[in-house]
């Protein structure tokens, strides 16, 4: 797209015909469906969300359903399309109906994050001088800790649980996305266009949500996606080690905890849930460097 | 609030036309330099140190002087971007931001800028429409008038609204930018436009033509224009008045053909004599100025061109020479101490006006 619109600067009447639609959005839009790369990680998001949001009609058995007599049934056993667990449960209904909590814990804290980190940067960017040195020496607290050990610290100290550590990942994404709205901020308070908003008499206000808000959004927007696999990874990290989600609940992090024991009878069933979640974090990924790219069109 | 309507545009003088547009007195800004252990403020940059002014209606008042001499504080300052340490200024007879005199927002009205970076003075996410009608929406114009304003200015700046209007800056190329800029400062109906560099990084043929289309305006709409350029040929070209700033002050101002014909300050003559002529048999021999300007934290006392200059005298340090008229020509002033017979510098004499 980009090629396209720079090769028709030096003969304008190539481009008198406007597409007709020239919103940002709508360009990065149809950047990203001429990406395959995007459009694969898309398709296997779609696929790994759909069977989990939709796992309570087209899940094959009940997830808590145990069997003494059916455990640790390989793969493709009649009735059980991807085995069964140590409990004789349905492998493929408890991986769909794992993914529900596990997609949960790794968007959810990422959007609270976006919308917190996001006002917080502004405001610490905007404002400058002395607010932003206190912000931002409060938030370099928190990035003196690894991440892991911080979500399993606040985690730990709030006591195990969903909603806990729904708290304990927002609390340690928010200071990463302050970080990055708040240096983009200070970068785009800088520059003449903001100045020519001044020197209108726009107030404060107009000027953040015109001028700063749309260049500061995307960037950050960008980042935020990249953090939906690390916040994935990480809740199932904090269920793994018994904080988060409490069985006998699905959720991939808790069974691959759960079918450690079983990795020497049977190593594929215990694998499930580790490449379902690499399978999902690698998409997260891959769409989110298509975004950064299809966003990037600016210059 | 509504700005009026766009072609022909009003005049709207309250003072005179007489009355200087703008009359900027002892302008003052000190950047403090921070330094030491604890961050104590210990020097200042004097950045813009003293710097009186003013602009007649109708005129270009063209600023140069080389890197770092104030030409783009003064001008922020002006504008009220940045918030002077003292000084004041009077706007068509009224005090800016004084009891009684006109109020800083309607002073902004009337005064608008250019950039000179016509990349980063547009915001990339708005298309150049949408950019021209900000400020007017901003004031609270309708936006049908605000987006039938912009193309109507679009197309005053030469530019096809059917084909600019929804475009965005990065389609553009510069000089097309920079007509964009224009749009936006006229979207206020100004009285007074800064020009700060804003042709400085357009290649030849596009400055000329922005020149030209800033010429046309200017007499369409009785603008009146400060124009900042370090380009003696540009501002030569479309200034009526000229001002000569070296390290924060003003060393000489004056007609422009009086200051480029008959410089009464050494440094003004240096800066002249810089310039690279087209004829053969005038060509420069020697570096006219050697060195770098001094440090502005530590300006020179006295006369601040005095460890630079080939007049220098003991007297030149003692002494801070005033911004004087020169005999014949009250409007052509420099501050020099040969242009002062009663100053005590040797070479003060008459025949050094010529």
């Amino acid at each position: 797209m980009s090629t396209t619109l720079e090769l028709s600067l030096p003969t304008p009447a190539a481009s008198a015909t406007p597409a007709p639609s020239r919103s940002y959005w709508r360009v990065v839009g149809r950047q990203l469906r001429r990406d395959p790369m995007a459009l694969a990680a898309g398709l296997v998001l779609l696929l790994i969300v759909g069977a989990a949001v939709l796992a309570p009609w087209l899940a094959p058995a009940d997830p808590y359903k145990a069997s003494m007599l059916k455990r640790l049934l390989p793969i493709g056993s009649p009735g059980f399309l991807l085995g069964s667990d140590e409990l004789g449960r349905d492998m493929l209904s408890r991986l769909m109906h794992g993914g529900r909590l596990s997609l949960l814990m790794g968007v959810v804290p990422v959007l609270a994050a976006f919308g917190i980190g996001t006002a917080i940067g502004l405001l610490a960017g905007y404002v400058g001088g002395r607010l932003n040195m206190v912000i931002m020496r409060v938030l370099d607290v928190f990035y003196a800790f690894p991440s892991v050990l911080l979500a399993v610290a606040i985690s730990g100290a709030l006591g195990p649980g969903m909603s806990n550590s729904l708290i304990a990942l927002t609390l340690v994404f928010v200071p990463q996305v302050v970080r990055v709205a708040e240096s983009v901020t200070t970068q785009v308070r800088q520059l003449d266009y903001i100045e020519a908003a001044r020197m209108s008499g726009a107030s404060a206000f107009s000027i953040i949500r015109v001028h700063v808000l749309g260049n500061v959004l995307g960037p950050v927007f960008v980042y935020a996606t990249g953090l939906l696999s690390v916040s994935m990874i990480l809740a199932s990290g904090l269920s793994f080690l018994g904080l988060g989600v409490k069985p006998p609940e699905p959720e991939w992090g808790l069974m691959l905890n759960t079918l450690r024991s079983a990795i020497y009878v049977n190593p594929w069933i215990a694998a499930l849930p580790g490449a379902l979640i690499f399978i999902t974090s690698i998409a997260f990924n891959l769409l989110a460097d298509s975004v950064r790219s299809a966003m990037d069109i600016r210059r | 609030m509504n700005s009026a309507p766009l072609p022909p545009s009003p005049v709207h003088d309250r003072g005179s036309p007489a009355q200087p547009l703008l009359v900027v007195r002892d302008l003052k800004k000190h950047f403090p330099v921070r330094g030491g252990p604890l961050e104590r403020t210990k020097k200042f940059v004097h950045a813009v140190d003293g710097v009186s002014f003013s602009v007649p209606k109708g005129k270009t008042l063209g600023i140069v002087g080389e890197s770092g001499c104030g030409k783009s504080t003064t001008a922020r300052l002006i504008a009220r971007l940045m918030q002077a340490d003292s000084g004041s200024m009077v706007f068509d007879g009224e005090g800016v931001d004084e009891f009684g005199g006109i109020r800083l927002k309607e002073f902004r009205r009337n005064l608008q800028m250019v950039f000179q970076d016509s990349f980063a003075s547009l915001n990339p996410r708005l298309t150049i429409a949408e950019t021209i009608a900000y400020g007017p929406r901003v004031h609270g114009m309708p936006a049908a008038e605000a987006k039938r304003q912009a193309h109507d200015l679009l197309a005053r700046v030469g530019l096809a609204p059917a084909q600019f209007a929804s475009r965005y800056p990065h389609e553009l190329s510069g000089g097309q930018r920079q007509r964009v800029n224009i749009a936006r400062a006229l979207a206020f109906d100004p009285r007074l436009v800064i020009l700060d560099e804003a042709v400085a990084a357009l290649d030849k043929s596009v400055q000329a033509q922005v020149l030209n289309l800033l010429q046309e305006l200017k007499a369409e709409r009785q603008l009146t224009y400060l124009f900042i350029s370090h380009d003696l040929h540009v501002v030569h070209y479309i200034s009526d008045y000229v001002m000569v700033m070296y390290l924060g002050q003003v060393v000489e101002t004056g007609p422009v053909e009086r200051i480029y014909g008959q410089a009464a300050h050494p440094y003004t003559r240096a800066l002249l004599s810089a310039v690279p002529s087209m004829d053969p048999d005038r060509r420069t021999e020697s570096s006219p100025l050697a060195g770098d300007p001094p440090n502005p934290i530590n300006p020179p006392s006295g006369c601040r061109f005095r460890d630079r200059c080939p007049h220098a005298h003991p007297v030149c340090e003692a002494r801070t020479p005033a911004l004087i008229g020169i005999a014949g020509e009250p409007a052509h002033q420099a501050a020099c101490h040969l242009n002062d017979p009663a100053s005590g510098h040797p070479g003060a004499l008459p025949e050094t006006q010529a």
